[in-house]
């Protein structure tokens, strides 16, 4: 990575002169005036100070880093989405209402559900979504005020409990038992006042929930919903669905599993699924098909409403439909690779060491426990910041909670085994290391380590913050 | 593969899926073969091709509009180390758009006279749902204060929102100008939101009324903008706003609808009640500036059910894109294009007023205004399919025969002629 001593726009020297306005309400507004020489100059210097996939392996567990195919920025580079308004009449919009019809039928196929909104904007999104879904069902069938609590597993992701909470619901947190859920936990928990159930699976070790139906079972006596966490998807495709675990409502998300990229955070987009008894409260509108044309229906009394302002993150839709095209059958594949992957470099890390709690055959990802370590003052996030070091970037560190000094490694499907193998090594020579060097990296990054501390004590958030 | 199966001393990956119990396995997917790209990309074209877009058939919508995009924004939102990258949770290896970050919040409150920014929520309706729920932790009241003259769908999507707190939406009617009645009573009133430009895009300066009005109410002020507008009129600071809302379209093409940008920008104050990411500068262990996001307590990742909010994706490239868009223009480029979009407006509400429609509201807007003709809008723009122009947005649940246009710096004269002429054409056409 290249390092600058990159001003901030505002450090840049104005060159343009200061253009009057007549009848500007507003005098003061402090924008630089820069030339786009200098403006291209700065924003490639400040990209050449950032690490993206195609820079390099970006293990990053829970977030399912995908390389990116190139087709999908192509097919959204197109006049006919970038200037299209989404309130314009049927007519003039059939060729994006044929794409979200014909990608919700694509996602009912793989997930085993029956039907989908594309509306939700992210993971997060699609989970406050199903927990809505979750409340009006309950009070269409009477039970309203009775249903208070959602049950999540302490491996959860923090967006589920924050979701249910987000949608009204009380939070309960049960123990895991050998990285999975406790049975036992879960029925102690279950009652006539639970509305769902929240679960990922494979969850958040890497581990599939193989007493998966018997839960479902569990719930479904109580009368309670199962919903599932897709951020894990990309382990199953083809090899099972969410369906057929007996899930009834399900989140997606496309810039995981449908390799769509992340844009440093975002735009993603989170689809959610349900099954039959459950699509009448999908938010509207709904992409229907009428005699051959493609309609927004609105006519849905029983819906939840809305949950963003139009119809989802269509860009980012189109990137999935594109990558569902390509993949189509082979979608399997992808997850047989990643399983793999995972597999053979968890063999590879454990042979050099590293303990891997509650060890077990893995999914798409594992997580290691660095607790080790700590016997030598070097905790999970020097090992981290050592590994950019190494050109690598470092895998998702300190989640799932239940792991101590967590390190939680998802290689995905794109990566090469000469990859893999590269990685182990760097990992094996780290353990050699100095333990000031670890302590003290990275050592050859833009920067050296950040003092993230003060920044949370000082909270300069502007640049106006700054010149104070 | 062989080798690692071999290392991982198995015949096969089915091995590997020996957790899944039988019952639920599937037989693969029933999905068509798999593509080549050439095929997608023509594929995708074809169907896409069936859209019309706004060089097909200009048209007047409102709410979110088409604005020109200087290409060296599609330049910089193609770095791959921006647009392939992850939240910048490991901030030595994302500098780069961590100080982008760190610029694009300064941007936003600069322009809208707030002391900080987050990086982003969805949209603009989203962040109002979030805006409404912060107050609520603030102010621990439960009433949120809306202007009846609302885009209906962020109505729908605020009322998702305010549903899990119990959070009760009040509507405050409008005066006869267009313009939200500052003289509403009401108790236990958590927020009071405004719009500026409101709905039907006037811009109201009566700062001191509504300031006063927040006084009265005890109340915090959500103010909703347009970021074009501010490059011109006066921020939201100027009347009091406690947190400011709005779309972020700046470099953002239409697509459909999203991905949008929901901006959020407050009081220092209130910073530690923030939804979303943000980041904040600091140094390195040598000393020398750096960045890195912060104030992370707040968050869904550390606070499970209590954080302030359950976003973790945002929208963050969509921030990139406006910052590149503010960087390129600069503050003079901001205040033609703006002055552009008010002229253009203004222009084309002339002629329509010239061809028999009246501006039943206050006369002073920005870009976007209401008409009311002796056509019903759905009518005429039914009327106007088969003539290359498409109007506005038919608004008669609030006034009959209204429609709201939206104009901007792409509708060039040569445009607006054109449409006004045929909408003369269509209003004269016999049924
Ligand atoms: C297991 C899990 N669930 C949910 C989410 C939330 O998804 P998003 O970031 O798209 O809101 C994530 C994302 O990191 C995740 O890893």
């Amino acid at each position: 990575m290249a390092k600058y001593d990159e001003p901030l726009l505002n450090e840049i020297e104005e060159k343009e002169e200061e253009e009057f306005l007549e009848d500007v309400e507003r005098k003061e507004l402090n924008i630089p005036n820069l030339t786009e020489r200098e403006v291209i100059k700065h924003f490639i210097h400040l990209s050449q100070m950032n690490y993206g996939v195609d820079t390099g392996f970006y293990p990053l567990g829970s977030c399912t880093m995908k390389y990116n195919l190139k087709l999908l920025e192509r097919v959204v580079k197109n006049e006919k989405i970038a200037y299209v308004h989404p309130l314009l009449p049927e007519d003039a919009i059939q060729g994006c209402l044929e794409i979200m019809h014909k990608l919700e039928k694509m996602l009912c196929e793989i997930t085993g559900m029956d039907a989908f909104s594309l509306q939700p904007c992210a993971g997060a999104h699609g989970e406050f979504t199903g927990m809505l879904i979750a409340r009006a069902y309950f009070e269409e069938i009477g039970e309203g005020d009775a249903r208070k609590e959602v049950i999540v597993p302490d491996s959860a992701h923090g967006t589920n409990p924050a979701s249910a909470k987000m949608a009204g619901f009380d939070v309960v947190e049960i123990p895991s038992k050998n990285g999975r859920v406790d049975m036992e936990a879960l029925r102690h928990a279950l009652s006539n006042e639970t509305a769902a159930f929240m679960l990922t699976n494979p969850n958040t070790l890497g581990i599939f929930e193989k007493d998966i139906l018997e839960i479902a079972r569990e719930v479904r006596k109580v009368g309670a919903l199962l919903y599932y966490d897709g951020a894990n998807l990309n382990a199953i495709m083809g090899k099972t669905t969410p369906g057929k675990m007996g899930f009834d409502i399900v989140h997606l998300n496309l810039h995981k599993t449908f390799g769509t990229p992340h844009g440093g955070g975002g735009p993603g987009a989170g689809p959610v699924g349900v099954k039959k008894h459950l699509e009448k409260f999908l938010p509207v509108p709904r992409v229907v098909k009428r005699d051959g044309k493609y309609c927004l229906d609105y006519d849905r009394p029983h819906s939840i409403g809305k949950v963003s302002h139009f119809y989802g993150n269509f860009a980012v839709l189109l990137k999935a439909y594109a990558y569902i095209m390509l993949k189509g059958k082979k979608l399997e594949e992808a997850a047989e690779r990643a399983v793999l992957n995972s597999n053979y470099l968890m063999e590879k890390l454990r042979s050099i060491g590293y303990e891997v709690p509650f060890y077990n055959r893995r999914m798409h990802e594992f997580v290691l426990s660095l607790a080790n370590l700590k016997k030598k003052g070097i905790k999970a996030l020097d090992v981290a910041k050592r590994l950019l070091d190494y050109g690598f970037h470092p895998p998702t560190i300190y989640f799932p909670l239940i792991v101590e000094e967590a390190f939680m490694i998802e290689p995905t499907e794109d990566e090469s085994k000469e990859t893999l193998d590269k990685f182990a090594d760097a990992m094996k020579k780290m353990l050699q290391e100095d333990v000031e060097i670890l302590k003290e990296a990275p050592h050859n990054m833009p920067v050296k380590r950040v003092n993230e501390a003060m920044a949370a004590r000082n909270a300069i958030l502007t640049w106006k913050d700054m010149e104070k | 593969m062989e080798e690692m199966l071999k290392y991982l001393g198995i015949k096969s990956v089915d091995e590997l899926f020996e957790d899944l119990p039988p019952e639920i396995k599937t037989d693969g997917l029933n999905l068509h073969e798999p593509k080549e790209e050439m095929e997608v990309e023509m594929e995708i074209k074809k169907i896409l091709s069936k859209n019309k877009s706004f060089f097909d058939m200009p048209f007047f919508l409102p709410v979110i509009k088409p604005h020109y995009i200087p290409p060296a924004v599609d330049e910089i939102v193609s770095r791959q180390e921006f647009y392939t990258s992850y939240t910048p949770y490991q901030a030595e290896a994302s500098q780069g758009i961590l100080q982008a970050m760190f610029e694009y919040q300064s941007i936003i409150a600069e322009l809208t006279g707030m002391d900080a920014a987050n990086v982003s929520m969805y949209d603009s309706a989203t962040a109002l749902g979030e805006a409404a729920l912060m107050a609520y932790r603030i102010k621990k009241k439960r009433k949120i204060l809306i202007p009846r003259n609302i885009f209906w769908h962020k109505k729908k999507v605020l009322e998702n929102y305010a549903k899990g707190a119990g959070l009760q939406i009040i509507e405050v009617d409008y005066g006869e100008d267009g313009r939200m009645k500052l003289n509403h009573e009401e108790k236990d009133v958590a927020a009071i939101y405004i719009e500026n430009p409101n709905f039907f895009g006037i811009i109201d300066d009566r700062y001191k009324e509504i300031a006063e009005m927040r006084e009265r109410l005890d109340a915090l002020l959500i103010a909703g903008i347009d970021p074009l507008s501010l490059a011109i009129y006066n921020p939201p600071s100027c009347y009091n706003a406690d947190i400011v809302i709005g779309e972020g379209y700046f470099g953002n093409p239409l697509n459909f609808g999203g991905p949008l940008l929901g901006i959020f920008a407050c009081k220092k104050e209130y910073i530690r009640q923030m939804p979303g990411k943000i980041v904040g500068a600091t140094v390195d262990k040598e000393d020398k500036r750096a960045f890195c996001m912060t104030l992370q307590t707040r968050e869904q990742h550390i606070r499970r059910g209590k954080a302030t909010s359950n976003i973790c994706s945002n929208q963050a490239l969509c921030c990139i894109a406006f910052l590149a868009y503010v960087a390129l223009l600069g503050r003079n480029g901001l205040r033609r294009v703006a002055k552009k979009n008010m002229d253009n407006a203004k222009y084309m509400a002339n002629k329509l007023q010239k061809i028999g429609f009246s501006l039943p509201f206050h006369k002073k807007f920005f870009n976007e205004f209401v008409v009311i003709g002796n056509i019903n809008g759905k009518e005429l723009n039914s009327r106007l399919s088969n003539k290359g122009v498409y109007g506005g947005l038919p608004i008669d649940e609030y006034v009959e025969n209204g429609i709201l246009f939206g104009v901007t710096e792409m509708h060039s004269r040569e445009i607006i002629n054109f449409a006004v002429e045929k909408i003369k054409e269509a209003m004269e056409e016999k049924l």
